[in-house]
């Protein structure tokens, strides 16, 4: 047992924790941050992916003491004013969510892609979520929710040309 | 009468703003105070009778409450083989068959205790090949098959290992054989597939005194919940409330029985306490159920103008040890066995077959994906043989609406599809005759494909469904149904429906994100595309009886005949007066007069569902009317494959189906792009592995490999075909289920059609590729290695 002080999303919290308990479960046990999920508990999902001082991790690979001092954003974290921020709602717009247990993380990895380069390549966005998986298969609405919100054209076309009535 | 309308709209789905702010409860996400933490303990063994199991040491780790066994659950439950224990009563059936189950203070200790439950076994034979399991020596795995309480419908060979054995039969096949000038004959592989739902099964339950049970779990059919547990626990339907929050996933190995019987149990043993079982991702791969394996062997016999004139299939499922499900799938397998084609004389078996592994289960594609593989396949074959175009081989078969019968002998309706416009659609969105683009390497081959498919929900004739329209006090409308959502968007889609009923704007009809078998409208279940249909036909005639009601007070109020008014544009109005009109709101309500009076109340408008049309099958030849629709479509791909590793690429996807009314765009683009990506992703990639003892050895995210962002193709085409389905909601029909049925069979057919090469085993993974490439077409191969050797050599000069 042992005591870490770790920032949420902008708020400083300081509790005893175990030896070998997981950022994962110290975020949702006792913190109660339910958005980070776990589909594998082996870093294979991505479900549980957060962001420790300046990268993303998987929470549930790395112990909760690492995160001692340190700085940890989750999805709520990115649009803390009440209005959605681009990419949220580009999700929203494009239809990339559907069972939505993995859009927390799909969320935040592309937030944060976007926040490092505004213009991601079709190559960037394969890299920036190589460990993210989504078995509801909504890659292409993701891909064109980056892309309406870099304006670039990783993916152009827009659902309107790519769906037609015969 | 509606005005503009929502209808037709690509509406994005409510609930997604609560997905993407991480603010959607799962069950995963569910705790209430004091809740306890159970585990399983799972056998070792594949098959063998249970002697003994000594619980002293796991009771004796502190902060255990309980360990319960098949001892204390001495039952079998079941929706449809009626096969299932709990936990594992006198023998274990497979390798990861849960034999006990731990209750304690934390998941630590609930851990550390199961791993203290010391069973001894009696090992008996086991068979893991479903073909040996039907063999005179096969060990039996349910001796006491006949007990089982089944569904009529199916037909279970007590004193083997069959569980089902379905037969469809018409015409004369073997006169068919000697009518045709072509014959295919082959035998066909299917591995295992994971559901790969993110979400684990996790359910949270709990027992109270006054004799009811609420439990919450990852559910796609809450009231089957609710049937299985009822029955199981020997108390009334209503005291058991099934509560399903969002839902990470589900894609059929959610839809039947869970762990809710047995963690409702369990709460009852530790004195009432709630108690949440959370399966990991390796005992949600090796002790539960996924989809079955598949052996087919087909012979199909064509006359020279392409005509197929008999079709001749087993399907041998390996079923594993429970069959619950699989005993429908395999029905269904066998009676989707012609496809979109019309073929005169049929003789179809398919027989769901136990084995010592893990259970399967209903999955996206029920059986239709399956025979979907074979049928699409052999005429491929059949059009090369014959020196024939792939498309022109499926116009000469493809039924023919208002004509033409389906392999169960139900006319095909003039209503229910145009088929031969799918197919039409199809071509034109892969440019079929237009040349094909190089390859962008010398050891690569660029090849465009396609296939076709149809598919409806199979259910029972008497499944029905409910809705219930409830207007609110400022007019809003809480529409109440019962079909789950877990990212098909149905209840956005029926919203939309019930909008236009009224002729107000979608944001004024909500549905709960939530279901709960006390509060929500019944619906049978949330499988086989069948929501958007039944619950949406429901949901129309609860539009029907509100509209009613609003009518005859309206009628009182502006004293006018009901027959000379009309609800449109949130008012009511009388027909060809429009400046008589009063707003819905002033009517939902109850009417006010000025003096006070008030006449009428809040409108409560119900509706139900249930197809008059589906029939049982006959059981000797499986002619009748299995489902409540058809939608037809088909997928093309333009890929490209590497002749020196086999690995296969996706370039450009198209899928093209008829859905009868788009309701909603977004939605159906959503469920055509994401099913061909699952489709897509068990074409290539997924495989159960099992070692000798049916262990399975890959229950993870790394060996059992799902597609990924790098694997999507580049470009996706959709279109869709409006032919209205005259009792369908406004003309719709079902589609999730459908998109992924043939991704796989498009992409062997590209193969076969380019290369000559056979892909007899899914997946198509490299190795499977790779071998087929060179026992098949050595030379092809050698060529291929030869230029890339040229090419590396090249390389490695420049260097
Ligand atoms: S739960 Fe951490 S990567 Fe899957
Ligand atoms: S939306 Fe369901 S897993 Fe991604």
């Amino acid at each position: 047992m042992r005591e870490i002080t770790v920032r949420v999303n902008g708020r400083l919290s300081r509790r005893t924790i175990k030896d070998n308990e997981l950022l994962l479960d110290f975020l949702r046990d006792r913190l109660e941050v339910r958005s980070v999920k776990a589909a594998c508990w082996r870093g294979e999902c991505g479900l549980c992916t957060v962001k420790l001082d300046s990268h993303l991790v998987k929470s549930c690979l790395v112990l909760a003491v690492e995160a001692d001092g340190k700085e940890v954003k989750t999805v709520e974290g990115i649009s803390p004013e009440g209005e959605l921020s681009p990419i949220q709602k580009a999700f929203v717009s494009h239809g990339a969510a559907q069972c939505g247990f993995c859009t927390p993380a799909w969320v935040l990895a592309t937030h944060e892609l976007l926040q490092e380069k505004p213009h991601p390549t079709q190559a960037d966005l394969v890299e920036a979520t190589s460990g993210l998986v989504c078995r509801c298969g909504t890659y292409n609405q993701i891909r064109e929710a980056v892309a309406e919100v870099s304006g670039t054209t990783a993916r152009p076309r827009h659902m309107k040309e790519s769906l037609a009535r015969a | 009468m509606t005005g503009e309308g929502s209808v037709g709209k690509p509406i994005p789905p409510e609930d997604t703003v609560r997905k993407v702010t991480g603010t959607a409860l799962y069950t995963y996400d569910w705790d209430l105070p004091g809740t306890l933490h159970a585990k399983l303990v799972t056998s070792t063994v594949p098959h063998a009778r249970v002697v003994s199991i000594n619980l002293d040491r796991a009771k004796a780790v502190p902060g255990v409450v309980a360990v319960l066994t098949g001892k204390d659950m001495p039952f079998r439950v079941g929706m449809y083989a009626g096969d299932r224990d709990l936990l594992a009563v006198e023998k274990v059936r497979w390798a990861g068959h849960p034999v006990a189950l731990v209750v304690a203070e934390g998941p630590e200790a609930a851990e550390r205790a199961s791993e203290l439950v010391d069973v001894e076994y009696e090992s008996l034979p086991a068979v893991f090949d479903p073909v040996r399991a039907m063999g005179a020596d096969a060990p039996i795995i349910h001796e006491r098959m006949e007990e089982y309480k089944h569904a009529s419908v199916f037909y279970p060979v007590p004193g083997t290992n069959m569980a089902n054995r379905f037969r469809l039969v018409h015409g004369d096949v073997e006169k068919g054989f000697e009518q045709s000038d072509e014959i295919i004959e082959d035998e066909f592989r299917i591995s295992h597939v994971s559901h790969g739902y993110l979400e684990t099964q996790n359910v949270v339950a709990q027992a109270f005194r006054d004799g009811t049970f609420e439990i919450w779990t990852s559910a796609q059919s809450p009231f089957i919940v609710r049937q299985i547990v009822s029955e199981a626990l020997k108390v009334p339907y209503n005291r058991v409330t099934i509560r399903v929050p969002f839902v990470g996933g589900g894609f059929g190995g959610k839809a039947g029985l869970q762990w809710e019987a047995l963690v409702a149990l369990a709460s009852k043993a530790v004195g009432y306490r709630p108690v949440k079982l959370v399966l990991s991702r390796k005992e949600n791969f090796a002790s539960s159920a996924s989809r079955e394996g598949v052996v087919a062997n087909v012979k199909a016999g064509f006359t020279r103008d392409g005509k197929c004139v008999a079709y001749k299939v087993r399907f041998v499922l390996d079923a594993g040890a429970y069959a619950d499900y699989t005993v429908n799938v395999s029905r269904a397998m066998g009676y989707s066995a012609e496809g979109v084609y019309e073929v005169p004389n049929v003789h179809c078996e398919s027989l769901a077959v136990y084995t010592n592994k893990i259970p399967t289960t209903a999955m996206r594609g029920f059986g239709y994906a399956e025979s979907n593989w074979v049928l699409e396949q052999v005429f491929e074959r059949a059009a090369k043989k014959l020196g024939m175009d792939s498309a022109k081989i499926r116009r000469v078969n493809l039924l023919r609406p208002g004509e033409s019968h389906t392999a169960t002998g139900e006319k095909v309706r003039e209503d229910v599809g145009d088929p031969r416009k799918v197919l039409q659609t199809v071509l034109e969105a892969i440019d079929w005759e237009g040349k094909a683009e190089p390859a962008s390497q010398p050891w690569k081959v660029r090849a465009r494909g396609f296939a076709l498919c149809v598919k409806g929900p199979s259910q029972p004739p008497n499944a029905s469904s409910s809705a219930i329209v409830k207007f609110n006090e400022d007019s809003t409308i809480d529409l109440v149904l019962g079909t789950g959502n877990f990212g098909q968007g149905t209840t956005t889609a029926i919203s939309q429906i019930v909008a236009d009923q009224f002729g107000v704007p979608v944001e004024r009809v909500r549905v709960d994100p939530t279901r709960d078998t006390g509060k929500s409208a019944y619906t049978w279940q949330t499988v086989g595309s069948r929501g958007l249909f039944t619950d949406g036909v429901a949901a129309m005639r609860a539009c029907d009886d509100a509209k009613d009601q609003i009518l005859d007070l309206a009628s009182q109020v502006m004293r006018l005949p009901k027959s000379e008014l009309e609800v449109a544009d949130d008012a009511v109005k009388a027909k060809g007066r429009p400046w008589l009109t009063i707003p819905l709101r002033d009517l939902v309500f109850g009417y006010v007069y000025p003096n006070g009076n008030t006449v009428g109340g809040p409108v409560i408008g119900r509706g139900h569902f249930t197809s008059s049309l589906n029939t049982f099958l006959d059981p000797q030849t499986g002619q009748g009317v299995p489902t409540i629709f058809h939608t037809f479509g088909g997928t093309a791909v333009d890929i490209e494959l590497d002749l020196v590793t086999g690995a296969i690429e996706v370039l450009k996807a198209v899928q093209v189906f008829d859905v009868g009314k788009a309701i909603n765009p977004l939605l159906l683009k959503m469920q055509l792009d994401g099913g061909f990506i699952m489709g897509m992703s068990i074409a290539l990639f997924e495989k159960i592995k099992f070692d000798e003892q049916g262990w399975v050895t890959n229950p993870n995210f790394t060996s059992y490999y799902i597609a990924r962002m790098k694997d999507v193709p580049k470009d996706f085409e959709a279109r869709y075909v409006e032919t209205p389905q005259f009792d369908g909601p406004m003309g719709a029909r079902g589609i999730g289920e459908m998109s992924m049925i043939s991704v796989a069979s498009a992409i062997s057919n590209a193969v076969f059609r380019t290369v000559g090469v056979k892909l007899n085993n899914l997946p198509m993974n490299p190795e499977e590729v790779w071998r087929a490439i060179s026992e098949q077409k050595p030379e092809l191969l050698a060529k291929a290695m030869e230029s890339f050797g040229r090419i590396e050599a090249a390389v490695k000069a420049r260097q």
